[in-house]
């Protein structure tokens, strides 16, 4: 039951994180020049948009419940389970960015979620 | 304005780092927690214990230097490429998270979890070839 309300907030707070910094990254731009001046340059200026500071804060969250729950359990078994992303991901990404989620995406998003069930019914 | 064979190649690069970042930081984090022991208790009192503990492990730090290379290819590949079509793609890390498990950490992992890791492979591979944006750009 402990294991399995921390990989809730592995997913959940992890998943709005990741959305909230690409609602900061897109409102950035395309990075087109990689020379590592212009990278910092990218990231400081990311740094100064409120959605880029509350997705690290909701990315940290997830990231102590990963810690706690790799104190109890394989790391083999918590990261393949942590691939419940790709679900709250698709819905994220079509509810919260506007992104077109095709079908293919989701039935590929349906397989993922199979997986993870075969992953839990496989830990003991 | 970016070629669609320049898009794709600079993806391709990022996804690169982002799998070989990624696997190798759980794993030291999850060697790292294991060293520290478990942690079953969330009294205020016994937390900057636990805290003290985990930062004082190298296999946490190196697993943070890890994942800190991987978070900034992510937020680099995330100015291009649709977020939906990021996170599924980068989960061939999955794979390679289970395979050090199992020959680094020394994990037992039975023939379903195996399975499993399997078919969210499969599930990764049909969300993989979908395109990379499906946004307008800014």
């Amino acid at each position: 039951m402990r294991e399995a309300l921390l990989l809730f907030f592995v997913v959940v707070s992890g998943t709005g994180g990741e959305i909230c910094v690409t609602r900061a990254m897109k409102h950035v731009g395309e990075v087109k020049d990689f020379r590592p001046l212009a990278v910092a340059r990218v990231i400081l200026r990311a740094m100064k948009l409120p959605w880029m500071w509350i997705g690290i804060s909701m990315m940290a969250l997830a990231f102590f419940s990963l810690l706690a729950v790799l104190s109890i359990e394989n790391v083999s078994f918590v990261v393949p389970v942590t691939a419940l992303n790709y679900a709250a991901g698709a819905l994220g990404g079509k509810l919260f960015l506007g992104e077109r989620v095709t079908p293919r995406r989701w039935a590929g998003v349906l397989i993922v979620c199979i997986g993870v069930t075969l992953v839990w019914l496989g830990k003991r | 304005m970016t070629s669609r064979a320049g898009l794709h190649f600079k993806t391709y690069c990022m996804l690169l780092i982002m799998i070989v970042f990624a696997p190798l930081g759980n794993v030291m984090l999850g060697k790292g927690m294991k060293n520290v022991g478990a942690v079953v208790t969330w009294a205020p009192s016994e937390l900057p214990h636990v805290v003290s503990r985990v930062f004082m492990s190298g296999y946490i730090w190196l697993g943070v230097a890890s994942l800190l290379t991987f978070f900034v290819a992510y937020m680099l590949i995330l100015s291009w490429a649709d977020f939906s079509y990021v996170q599924p793609a980068s989960s061939v890390a999955l794979l390679v998270v289970a395979l050090l498990g199992y020959f680094y950490l020394g994990e037992r992992i039975s023939p379903l979890h195996w399975a499993g890791i399997v078919v969210i492979c499969l599930g990764v591979f049909v969300v993989g070839n979908t395109p990379p944006r499906t946004t307008e750009v800014h």
